[in-house]
Parts: C-alpha cells; structure tokens; sequence
C-alpha cells in the first residue's frame, strides 16, 4: 500500500501573509495620502488635483482646501468655483501680514479630504511647523485624507542629482519616506517641448526672484533627465505596489536580488552626505536596506566642534532617509573594523567614497580602501564620489563659534612683549653669546608662547623674533639688512620651528579641551546617574534630574507624565509648576510624535522650552522640557544638546524603573485593600448582626411585654439595649478607623503630648469596661513630651487596655508603665492573663485575628490592627511579648526627637 | 414639673433622634421647641428666644457650623452642637465658631442633661446674676478675691499662668474649651505661645491639685479639641 504522494505547491509562508493582511488592514483604515507628481513647475498638478477633488465632490466628499495655489491661472480658478476654502492664519512677520495654512484650524473642521498644494512649502515663521509636509503628516495622523502636490527636484535623495544637472539647488527638501507614505502616486506629464512653450506663453508661475535661474533651468535637457527621474520614481511607486500586491496574494515570485543589504561609510566631512543620498537611492533600487556606520577610532577625539557637528549631521540624514545608523568601534583598523561590521550583519555592498588625499600620503599611511578591497571577500565594494560637481563644500555654519576660538590681540601682545623682554635681556649680555645662542634663547620664547597662547601668537611671535634678531644682533646691527645669506636660513629655519611648535601645541591643547569636555560631560552623567540611584520615587527623581540639568545648563526642567487617555496632565512633576495650553500642546506633540520639538528644533521653534521624549527602555514614559534662565540665552551647543539628549535618556530610564515600581505598590495596595474589604464583610456580617440581634430581640420582648415581667427582667433586657449599641458603637469606630487608616486619608495632627494626658484620657473612657479592675500606673515625673497625634495615640492605648480586659480574668490588675531613653519612649500595657499563644505574637497584629481562646469574647479583631497601624504611622513600633510570669505584654514605642521649646519661665 | 421651665429649641432633621430627645427633655420640665432644617431653626430662634440651643452639624440645608456662625451673630444663647462626625476638627471649628459645648453621637441621656444645666447656668451667670467670688469644687476652694487656692484646706502655690488657666477654666465651669480659646485667655495675643506650653501648665496644674494625675477627676481632657473642668 502506498500513500499518493501530493506535490504541494510553493506555499508562502503563513507568518508573511498575515503580516501582509495586517498591513492591508492597517492601510485600508488609516487615512490616505494622494501625490500629484511632477517633474517641474506648469506641468498641471494643481490642476490635476482640482480636477480629481471635483469628482470626489461630486460623489458627495466633504473636500476642503487647506492650500491651493491658482496663480491666478483662469482655467484652474474655474475648476476651484464652489469649492470651500479653509480660512488662512495671519501671522505677522517682520513688519508685514504673512498668510499661512491653518493646522489647528484643518484639524478642527476635519473635513473628509483636504488639498495641500506645494507639499514642499516653508511655513512663515510662528507656525506650528517649519515645514508644510509636516502638517500634511499631522493631518494624516489625524485621519484626513489628503491630496498633495510636488516636484521631483523636491526629493531629498535626488537633491544632489538634481543640483548635477540643473545647477540649482534646491533649498526645500521632502524626506523620502513621504513618497512611501503615500497611498497613491500620480504623475502629471506634459512633454518638455510643451512646458517650454506653456513658460513661453507665461503660463507658468515664476516667482520673481527666480527669475534669472528660469533660463537654466527649463532647457530642454534638464527637463527631460527631470522627466526620467520622475517616471523613474513613479514606476518604483508602481513597482513597490505590485510587490506588495504579489506578497499579499501569496505570489512568491523572485522580484529582487535576496537579501541585498548596504553598508555606507560615512565620516565627518560634509561629502558624506553625498554618499548618504547616492547609497539611498541605491537601496531603493535593490529594495535593500541599508545602514550608515561611522568608525570611531582613535583619530576622532582630535576632531574639531564642527567636524563632530558634521558627523552627527550626516548619521541624522541618514536615518531621515530610513538608514539604520551605526557607530562601529575600531581597535584594528579601519577597513578591518568595517569588513567584521559587514559581515557579521550580512552586508552585500559596502559604498565608499573617493579617497581624498595624495598618493604621498598613501605611501605613508597605507591605503585604507585597497586593504578594504583586499579584505573584502564576497562582500562588493562601491567607490564613488563624495562630492559633486560644481557643489562647493559646504562653508562653516558656526563663524561664531570659531571666533570664539581665535586668540584674541591680548595674546598676540603678549608674544611681542616675550620676545622684547627676551631681547632686553639679550642685548647687555651681546658680547658674551654666541649667534646661536640668541637664537636659543628666542627659540625658548617661541616655545614658551606657543605652549601658553596657541599656534597664531607663536607663529605671530616667531616673526617678531626674526625682526627683532635681524635688527639687535645680526650684522649690521641696527638695521633690517642683512649680510649674509645664511641668516636668512636661520630666519626661515626659526618661523618653521614656531610653526611646528604652534601647531604640536595647539593640537596637544585641543586634545586637552576635548579630554576635558569628555570628562566633564561624564562626570556629569555620572553624578546623574549615581543622584538618581539615591533618589527613591519618581517625584524625588523628577527633582534630581532638574537640579543636575540646572546646573549644566542654566534651565528649569520641566517633566510632564500621561494621565488619562495619553494626555499628558499639565502640572510638571518638578514643584508641580503649571504651564500654559500653549507649552503643554508642544509637550503633547512630543509625546503624540516621540519626537524633539520646541525651542532649537524644527517642530514650533517659537516654543519657551525645548522638548524632548522621556524614552524608557519599553515606552515612552513622558516628556522633559528644558526652559532656559533668562541668562542663559535660546541658543544651546550640539555637544550641550548631546548632553541634554543623554541625561533625558538616563533620566526616562530612572523615572520608568521608579514609576514601574511605584505602579507595583499600588497594585499591591490595590490587592491588599481588597482582602481587607473582604474581611471586612465578613466581620461585618458577624460581628454587627450579633449586637443587632440582641438590641432587636431585647427591644421586641419589651414591646410585647403588657406588664407580665418582672421589674428585674426588664431591666436586664435594657441593659442588654444599652451594652450592644455600646459595643456596635466601638465596632462602628473601629471600622472607620481601620478604614481611614488603610486608605492613607489620616493626616496626623501631630503635637506634644504628656504620655500621662493620654493615660488619662483612655483610662477615662474606658471608666464602663474597666468596672473596679485595679490598673497600676507607673509614669515617671520626668517623662518627655512626645510627638503625636493625641486622638489616634489614645485610641492605641484603649484599644490595648480593651484587649488587656478581655483576655485577663476581671480579678487581675493591668499594668501601665513608661519610660524613655534618648531617643525613644516607650509605653507597655500588661495584664495577668494566659498570654499569647506561641508564635502568633506578630500574627496578632494582622486584620481580623482573635486568639483562639477568646472567640466567644466580642469584638472584631480590628483593635490592635489600628494599634499597629497608628505606630507605625508615627514611625513608631509595636511588640507582643509574653512574660515568663504569664500574661501578655504590649509595648509601644516612639522615636523621641529633640525636645519641645519650654515656655518662657515665670516669676 | 413647671411649664414655664427653659425653653429649648431642638434643630434636628432625623424624626428617630427627635423622638429621644422629646421623651428625654419634656419630663425633664424643658419645654421643648422643633425645627427640622436650618432655615426653620433660624426663624424659630429669632421668634422665640430659647434659653438654649441643640444643634445638629448635618442639616439638610445648610451646613450647622454655618448656622452656629449666623446665631452668633446677634444672639448669646447658648448653643450644644449635636454631630455624628467624630472628627475633632468639626469639633473644634464649632466651638471656634461659638458653640459652647458638644456631643457625639450616639450619647446617653445623663450626658446630654448634665451638658445642658452647665450650659444653661454659665448662660445665667454671664448674663450677670451674682458671680461668687469663691468658687468650690470637691476638695477645692477657689477664692478668686485674694487669688488663693486650697485643696482640702491646704494652701496650694499656683504660679500666674496657672492660677489664669485655672480661673479661665473656673469661668466656663463644665463647658469645653478649645486648645486655641485657652492659649487666648491665658497667654492673650502673645506670639509664640504654642499649644504645648498648655499641656505643660495642665499637667503642672493637675500635678498640684489633682489626688492621682494619671487619672484626673475635674482637669478633664478633650483630645484633640482642649480641656473641660468637670463639674459634675
């Protein structure tokens, strides 16, 4: 017998295809995004899209224009007749109205679809956002569909491309992502010849101040290589559509090389960038992902502010176009170090840019890319050019922060002043030294300059002492001729040992400064860290991290935490300031986005903080918001926003673990409420009705009575009334006290107290159930005051002297005696009773436990509940002991801290 | 029993404590006059003037303590607040508030008489029937002529401040007074006096007059709200 043999037919993996329905169903109900997409101005997007949102309308859409930019153009004005238009937002900028889009006011309407013409749009100064594509995301999250307009050159991977072959750069950027993000791709396409006619006719909008870059830019050849780059995206659109269609209907098909992955090495120039965009579109084409890494070696620690500013620059670009970012650590070299990165996260090819030094230097030093190369194995390397033609490098963005580094004319004073002070003494001392050893002797100054002020004054005072030897000692003397022409040697010989020197001793200091930096910056995580650790509770950790923020950084810390539905509650966890609905909605950006935003940034920049996600390690936990001093001034350092980034990070991962902590307790408290509850209910149901019982049952048999009991009955049965509605009285007391007690609402209303007041006052209520029952009393004249809450302390010591009654024979006295030590006093309570049972001594103190022996005894087993309860309250602690004489012993004590002012003496 | 006896006007919105209250006054020889709320209760003591007031603090309308305030006023009459809050806060903001004494529920009828004949006799007194100058109590003789105290025919040295606190105690002879009406009459308007310097000349004072201070029989503290002499 043989089983037929089925040949199964290449099945999809089951895991894939129900990540394929999820993200079907994801996009199916999340808001879409529809993008007109052209290659350059007047090919007809807006017109497109008027033309589209008209049939939309027609089939009963609620359309609203957020933007729509007519030109004026009559054909498409017409096509805007009837359509409801979103009032603009007026924002005054530099002396003028400016008109904007309106987000909130978008957000408020929330119509079905709304237009954005020129996704790639400044917002004026004072918006929400710096850039438009990001209300369109806002207006998305907040599921409006929306329609948009753009042109390829906006794309912020074809910047380069683009710039190569129109020479324009264009200055407003769309991330890529945004082109993923869209549901549908439209492409506008009108043949190059037409456009150039349709500028011709004037009927494409130029801006005025663009006049002179329109001859460049609409030739015929720019247009069509603009054309190819839009069709060319737009079929990647297409592409990336079908594959997704062939995913979800289970079509295993080999689209795409497997498992290309893309490795860029980027550094610190700004060329890097270049590489970044070139290894994006690469990736788009492979459909591969791809990663940036930066190997740190021992090299970055001599990089300069801007240089670092630059690296972190190009990692962010990276992950703006959807790079994975890596910092690779290399104690081998470099091509090593990126070759183990490789391999071990299953890299196809790695890009790297152009080397950009001499051959010279590759003799020296040994060519980083041929060992890449030799190293390489499976792996591809891509050599290509960092920087683009016709690009400049970028100049330095922070003039400021160089001046600020450039030794001021004070130094350069000072090495003139050495050098004449080096020629004072020189001069007499002339006819005993040698030339050489002025030379020395100017040498040392040079030396000593350098090492003080830095390489220009020592280069500055190298010179000085040229002139200064020329004139004073070298023949003749007294004149900048010179004789010989071996001096000159000498001259040439002494500015290049100052040059040297300057530069060794510059780059030493650097290397100082940036030691220091790195120091103090760890220095400072670390005190965090270590503050942190010893703060308990988020509110005390909330704290910490402010005083240590304001002491970096001349800020108030503000830390805002979600309340219900994830919106953040508007007083900060730092001296619970409240700060205004504007502040708070940019802290709710942050939390909503997961993202910077504020003062610095490029989300609400107008903001009085600057605002950052508390990241923990599993959610986001809120967001801290850093409010400079008034001396402190708005601009922040990157280095000092790198710093202010990782004391959030340490700070959100403290709160959390606190917060995870403090979340624990109260679902412990939570657990331990309700078991009381429950005990409670049952007592309730016990030890209420059994009073009850005997006040209704009493009360019925005397209404019944027609004068047939005796006097005597009648009277116990009055005395039973009235000793159960006593006992449902302290019952009643009991209850709201262990209640009041468990939910934490007891504020003690502490004040001294005389132990003896207390003694009194319990012994005087307790004047029923203590009957003639002898208590010894035995307090010490000079006993201290303690600190207490007089009511909730005398309700401890009745409720023990109650518990003494009961479980000691009515014959027995009760022993109340106190003493105090330095630093405690203590109260016990003794009766001559049986004791406590073995081993229950700690287990009495728990809700609801009567000895054995005494549950035909009443009384709820709450008393010595709220005995423990109220001492530790006060910091205090309660024993029971039995005492080898017999009978038990309770004892309280309280701390005793210095001790009350004595009023002003008398007589 | 007399019909013309002291007329007390009863401000209670539950009928059950009405009721108690009823048959424990009436046989008394207290004529007895019922209002169910606040608003009632006001009207009633503007038109009636009862020698004395039972208020309860949980009235339907308007807060008792507020009503205690509005009595004041313009009226002396001695006030008994009746509460079933336990709290000694509420306490202590009726008898701030002018209150003269209070009760809490639930309470025996013995206490609740007691309370109102020292009520009704420090109201007499204050309305300036003869004050003797010698007061007596148990085995104390208070001699407020010569400033001399004697316990059992023994001359007792009392220093001023407690000789004060005892006479201001003297003076509001069974009625509670608060911590804070104490430190006013004894120490006045001098700052700094703290409310433990009471506790301090209390326990000096039951020291020197009382037989057992653990266990006092006229110094009587209220915890939490102040001290009372007991009277009776």
């Amino acid at each position: 017998m043989s089983y037929p043999v089925r040949v199964e037919p290449k099945r999809p993996n089951p895991d894939d295809l129900l990540k394929n329905v999820q993200e079907e169903e994801a996009r199916s109900k999340r808001a879409r995004l529809k993008i007109f997409f052209g290659m350059a101005p007047g090919v007809g997007k807006t017109y497109a899209m008027l033309q589209e949102a008209k049939i939309r309308r027609e089939e009963g859409v609620d359309v609203v224009a957020g933007v729509v930019e007519t030109h004026g153009r009559a054909d498409t004005m017409a096509l805007t007749a009837g359509l409801e238009f979103l009032p603009t937002r007026k924002l005054p900028y530099r002396g003028t109205q400016m008109e904007e889009f309106d987000l909130a006011g978008a957000l408020q309407r929330k119509p079905q679809l709304i237009l954005m013409d020129e996704l790639a749009h400044t917002n004026v100064q004072g918006s929400m956002h710096v850039k438009r594509w990001q209300d369109v995301l806002d207006l998305l999250d907040a599921g409006l569909d929306v329609f948009t307009t753009v042109n390829v050159q906006h794309l912020e991977s074809l910047k380069d491309t683009v710039a190569q072959i129109t020479g324009v750069l264009v200055r407003e950027n769309i991330p890529d992502t945004l082109l993923k993000r869209a549901d549908q791709i439209e492409l506008v396409d009108i043949p190059p010849e037409e456009l150039v006619e349709r500028l011709k006719e004037g009927k494409v909008y130029v801006p005025e101040q663009a006049q002179h870059a329109v001859e460049r830019f609409f030739r015929k050849g720019n247009l069509l290589a603009l054309r190819e780059l839009a069709l060319r995206r737009t079929a990647e659109h297409v592409d990336a559509d079908m594959r997704r269609y062939m995913a979800s209907k289970g079509i295993v098909g080999k689209t795409w090389a497997a498992g290309e992955r893309l490795l860029v090495c980027v550094n610190s120039k700004a060329d890097s960038a270049s590489l970044i965009r070139a290894t994006r579109r690469l990736s788009e084409s492979l459909n591969a992902p791809w990663i940036a890494a930066y190997v740190e070696t021992g090299k970055h620690i001599r990089y300069s502010e801007e240089e670092r500013t630059q690296l972190e620059d190009n990692l962010r670009l990276a992950e703006r176009l959807g790079g994975e970012t890596s910092v690779v650590q290399g104690d081998m070299s470099t091509a090593e170090a990126i070759i183990d990165f490789a391999t071990s996260h299953n890299v196809t090819k790695i890009i790297i840019g152009k080397p950009a030094h001499s051959r010279w230097m590759e003799l020296l030093t040994g060519s980083m890319l041929e060992d890449l190369v030799r190293r390489s194995g499976d792996i591809d390397i891509h050599v290509i050019t960092g920087r683009q033609e016709g690009e400049k490098p970028a100049p330095s963005a922070k003039p400021a922060a160089r001046q600020a580094r450039m030794p001021g004319l004070s130094h350069y004073l000072a090495g003139a002043v050495t050098v004449a002070l080096l020629t004072g003494i020189c001069m007499p001392l002339h006819k005993h030294l040698e030339m050489a050893d002025v030379v020395m002797v100017y040498m040392l100054g040079i030396m000593l300059v350098a090492s003080r002020f830095g390489r220009w004054p020592s280069l500055a005072a190298s010179g000085f002492s040229v002139l200064a030897l020329d004139f004073f000692f070298m023949p003749p003397r007294f004149s900048f001729a010179y004789g010989n022409i071996r001096h000159l040697a000498t001259y040439g010989v002494m500015l290049l040992v100052g040059l040297v020197i300057g530069n060794l001793t510059e780059r030493i200091r650097s290397q100082a400064r940036l030691a220091r930096n790195r120091e103090n910056r760890i220095r400072a995580l670390f005190r965090l860290s270590a503050d942190l650790t010893r703060s308990t509770g988020s509110t005390a950790m909330a704290e910490t991290a402010s005083r240590n923020v304001a002491t970096h950084f001349q800020s108030k810390v503000l830390i805002f935490l979600p309340g219900a539905g994830g919106r953040l509650r508007s007083n900060s966890l730092v001296d619970h300031e409240v700060v205004s609905q504007d502040e708070l909605g940019v802290a709710q950006w942050v939390y909503d986005h997961h993202e910077p935003a504020g003062m610095g940034t490029d989300t609400l920049p107008g903001a009085q903080a600057l605002y950052l996600p508390l990241k923990g390690a599993h959610e986001l936990i809120g967001v801290m918001g850093i409010r400079p001093n008034e001396a402190a001034g708005r601009h922040m350092e990157p280095d000092q926003r790198h710093l202010l980034e990782a004391f959030a990070n340490q700070t959100a991962v403290a709160l959390e673990r606190a917060l995870l902590a403090e979340r624990n307790r109260e679902s412990q408290r939570q657990v331990d409420r309700e078991q009381l509850r429950n005990a409670l209910l049952s007592s309730v149901s016990h030890d209420l009705r059994t009073p009850l019982g005997g006040i209704t049952g009493a009360a019925s048999t005397l209404l019944a009575d027609h004068g047939e009991l005796p006097a005597s009955s009648r009277k116990d049965l009055l005395e039973t009334i009235h000793e159960e509605g006593n006992r449902l009285q302290r019952l009643v007391t009991n209850l709201l006290d262990v209640t009041r007690l468990e939910s934490g609402v007891v504020d003690l209303a502490k004040d001294w107290v005389p132990l003896e007041e207390l003694v009194g006052v319990a012994l005087e209520r307790l004047q029923g159930t203590l009957g003639d029952r002898v208590i010894k009393v035995e307090l010490p004249a000079n006993l201290p005051m303690v600190q207490a809450d007089p009511v909730l302390l005398g309700q401890v010591l009745i409720n023990l002297l109650e518990n003494a009654c009961k479980f000691s024979p009515a014959d027995q006295p009760i022993e109340i005696k106190g003493w105090a030590t330095e630093r405690a006093i203590t109260l016990s309570v003794t009766d001559h009773g049986q004791g406590i049972p073995a081993g229950e001594e700690e287990h009495i103190f728990e809700k609801l436990v009567r000895f054995p022996q005494g549950d035909t005894r009443p009384g709820a087993g709450l008393g010595l509940a709220i005995c423990k309860g109220v001492v530790q309250a006060h910091g205090g602690r309660i024993q029971a002991t039995n005492r080898p004489s017999g009978g038990a012993q309770f004892l309280v004590s309280l701390p005793l801290g210095a001790a009350p002012p004595a009023p002003p003496a008398e007589e | 029993m007399a019909a013309d006896g002291p007329l007390i006007l009863l401000v209670e919105d539950e009928p059950a404590l009405r009721r108690y209250l009823r048959v424990t006054l009436v046989p008394q020889g207290y004529r007895l006059l019922e209002a169910v709320n606040a608003h009632e209760g006001e009207l009633l003591a503007a038109s009636h003037h009862p020698d004395l007031i039972l208020l309860d603090l949980g009235l339907p309308d308007l807060d008792g303590l507020v009503l205690t305030q509005r009595l004041r006023d313009w009226c002396t009459v001695p006030i008994i607040v009746v509460s079933a809050r336990g709290l000694e806060t509420d306490k202590i903001q009726a008898l701030d508030a002018g209150a003269d004494d209070y009760l809490t529920k639930p309470f025996g009828s013995g206490e609740l008489l007691a309370r109102i004949r020292v009520a009704l006799r420090h109201a007499h007194q204050a309305a300036g029937e003869a004050v003797t100058p010698v007061f007596e109590l148990g085995p104390w003789r208070i001699d407020q002529t010569r400033r001399e105290v004697t316990v059992a025919g023994q001359p007792v040295h009392l220093t001023p401040n407690e000789y004060k606190l005892l006479t201001t105690l003297v003076r509001h002879a069974g009625l509670v007074l608060t911590h804070h009406q104490l430190l006013q009459q004894v120490w006045g308007g001098v700052q700094g006096a703290q409310p433990h310097y009471l506790r301090v000349y209390m326990a000096q004072l039951r020291l020197k007059l009382e037989a057992d201070p653990a266990r006092p029989q006229y110094l009587i503290t209220e915890p939490g709200v102040g001290y009372r002499l007991r009277v009776e």
